[in-house]
């Protein structure tokens, strides 16, 4: 598939729409770089992102299949910018696959609209389209500037990872190491270390924030330790805890931290040649300078 | 085929040890406890570890393997090193637990946990006379998941909350309790519900799916904490900020079709809360600055003015009509 135009219909989510418009402006702007077209569907709603589950998961049924028929009618595979959304999505597939009355009942709600959902949606994160539609020989070459002298720590967001079972492994085995192939294909170094598949701890902020605090910074710290100069995430909700909470995460843990978060397509554009500003790199809550001034190209930014 | 192990060591003395490496050649049917015990009847008789049914019915062998915990009698070598005979696989104790020597955990905090849940069915009512309670299979088709729990420690070993708060209860008591809470039979449910809804409870899970990924028995542990948050808000105890964080969470979707991150924290930390609030204010502060604070949001949900993706009243009869999904609730069948 590395060689036809590419096309999917395109759920931002919320926080690209919300507190990390970073992530959809460059998102958009290096799709548009790399010709893959995209197709917003801006009246999709929410994944639910497991919380709406809490209280009335047959909603959230509703509302994704919703989704996935809006993809449907236009007849293109749904992508997400978001590990939350992917798990949500890749659960919700799931449960409808194997249950054809309830799918049923949905689909006569859908109706209304028009819509109908049938199983068997390509539903897709910008890195797993990156990886297995796009090409990484397809993206090295397009790499203009090597991001060689950097050292980036992969942080992947649980759902883009677990329940492993419904999330394509058995036909993508290596789905659990795409960063890292990612991060090695712009020309940076990968840093590993233990929490880049551990939570973020987002979801709990506002319910336990000192647990919430010490997961971000103890994985901050773990990487930071180990020679990070970046972190990088497919999942904006991570971005939000280890970026916008990073200066809280320092106070509460004590640990001396101080690493830039940065979005996967954020990491494409700098070695593709888009302009950091484009990608707005300068509006992040740790500053990104620090990680700029390390590549010979951007050190004047 | 040649088998490469890197395992943990303790010396129960000192506390301290190091990393032992066994190389042995063992048929391919071998699963890791095979290997292990092989190792220490012929290479080092000084490596200890649990097991005993070597049939994933015990419980006993769970352990760290590449980082991530199983039941060495189920994991077979062949497929921990997808047929790579240069893989070494490295095997360690089982996480959040104290080690007492080499591959053996005190197990006394996990039961300690099981016991706070208080895992035994309290009925309300006696049976009826000269009968059993007679209970509708649906009831206990839901509970077979955790029935399964076969106490391992697979999922406390992984818990990626008790990382941080040794005081969490963690997933196998959290299944535990949604077994009781769960059974129909059981009379204490709210005030089971409302004890689990307090700190350290339900509402701390971050919802990893880490239990969910290595428990070997398919207790899906995280799956049962989601049920009994759905419980907890059904009977009413929602003054908590778990509790409001949900319902905010889906009055703001209901609303306006995506997030109000704005207001998801006074939201869920209650809008008086003077002291949450203002530990918040920094970070608030923070974003604005960056730009990152959506100003689009600033009205909140259910007010008007909220902001509200296209075409939201086509959501708002999918919302009204999404009831009719909801299953019925099996009862105890009266005498």
């Amino acid at each position: 598939m590395t060689t036809s135009a590419l096309r999917y219909a395109f759920w931002p989510g919320c926080v690209s729409k919300g507190a990390a418009p970073e992530l959809y402006v460059s998102t958009v702007r290096v799709a548009q770089e790399l010709g893959i077209e995209l197709v917003e569907l801006d009246q999709a709603t929410c994944t639910g992102a497991g919380v709406i589950q809490e209280q009335n998961p047959e909603l959230a049924d509703a509302l994704n299949a919703r989704t996935f028929a809006m993809a449907q009618r236009l007849g293109l595979p749904l992508m997400n910018i978001c590990s939350t959304c992917q798990g949500i999505e890749s659960m919700v597939q799931d449960k409808l696959k194997k249950n054809d009355e309830y799918l049923g009942k949905i689909n006569d709600i859908l109706g209304d609209e028009g819509l109908h959902y049938t199983p068997g949606l390509e539903v897709k994160n910008f890195l797993w389209v990156l990886v297995e539609d796009f090409g990484l020989d397809r993206l090295k070459s397009m790499v203009k500037r090597p991001l060689s002298g950097i050292r980036v720590g992969p942080f992947y967001g649980c759902y883009i990872l677990r329940p492993s079972q419904i999330l394509g492994f058995d036909e993508n085995p290596d789905r659990d190491k795409y960063l890292e192939m990612v991060i090695e294909a712009v020309g940076a170094e990968v840093v590993d270390y233990e929490g880049k598949k551990k939570c973020c701890g987002f979801p709990i902020l506002t319910i336990n924030r000192e647990n919430s605090l010490r997961q971000a910074g103890n994985h901050i710290h773990e990487a930071q330790d180990l020679g990070a100069d970046a972190l990088v995430s497919p999942c904006p909700l991570c971005h939000l805890n280890l970026d916008a909470q990073q200066p809280a995460a320092k106070a509460l843990t004590k640990h001396d931290i101080d690493l830039p978060i940065i979005h996967l397509p954020q990491l494409i554009g700098l070695a593709i040649g888009i302009d950091p500003k484009d990608m707005r790199l300068d509006h992040h809550v740790v500053s990104t300078k620090k990680l700029l001034k390390k590549l010979p190209q951007f050190a004047a930014v | 085929m040649n088998v490469k192990l890197r395992v943990r060591r303790t010396d129960p003395e000192t506390g301290r040890g190091g990393y032992s490496r066994y190389e042995i050649d063992a048929p391919e049917s071998t699963t890791l406890l095979d290997a292990l015990i092989q190792v220490r009847e012929y290479e080092d008789g000084t490596l200890a570890l649990r097991c005993s049914c070597r049939s994933a019915i015990c419980g006993s062998c769970a352990m760290r393997v590449d980082g991530r915990a199983r039941l060495a009698c189920r994991a077979k070598v062949i497929a921990l090193t997808r047929g790579n005979e240069d893989h070494e696989i490295t095997v360690e104790p089982m996480g959040n637990m104290p080690v007492i020597k080499d591959l053996v955990t005190d197990m006394e905090t996990f039961w300690a946990k099981i016991r706070q849940v208080d895992p035994y069915i309290q009925p309300a009512t006696p049976p009826p006379p000269d009968e059993e309670y007679r209970v509708p299979n649906e009831a206990m088709l839901d509970l077979t998941h955790t029935m399964n729990c076969i106490m391992c420690g697979a999922c406390v070993s992984d818990c990626t909350v008790l990382e941080v708060d040794k005081n969490f209860i963690a997933p196998a008591a959290l299944a535990k309790a949604y077994r009781v809470v769960g059974d129909p039979r059981d009379g204490q449910q709210y005030e089971r519900l409302k004890k689990l809804s307090e700190y350290s409870g339900i509402w701390d899970c971050t919802r990893c799916n880490m239990c969910v990924e290595v428990c070997p028995k398919g207790v899906a542990p995280m799956n049962r904490i989601l049920q009994l948050r759905e419980m907890a808000i059904e009977e009413g105890i929602t003054n908590n900020a778990g509790a409001r964080h949900t319902n905010i969470f889906t009055k703001s979707i209901v609303d306006g079709g995506r997030l109000n991150e704005v207001w998801m924290v006074p939201g869920s930390v209650g809008m008086f809360n003077i002291a949450r609030m203002s530990q918040e204010l920094p970070g608030a502060l923070r974003m604005l600055r960056a730009g990152k604070l959506p100003i689009a949001q600033a009205v909140p949900p259910g007010v008007p003015g909220s902001h509200k993706i296209e075409g939201m009243e086509r959501v708002r009869a999918l919302v009204r009509k999404s009831g009719s999904l909801k299953p019925r609730k099996p009862q105890v069948v009266g005498s």
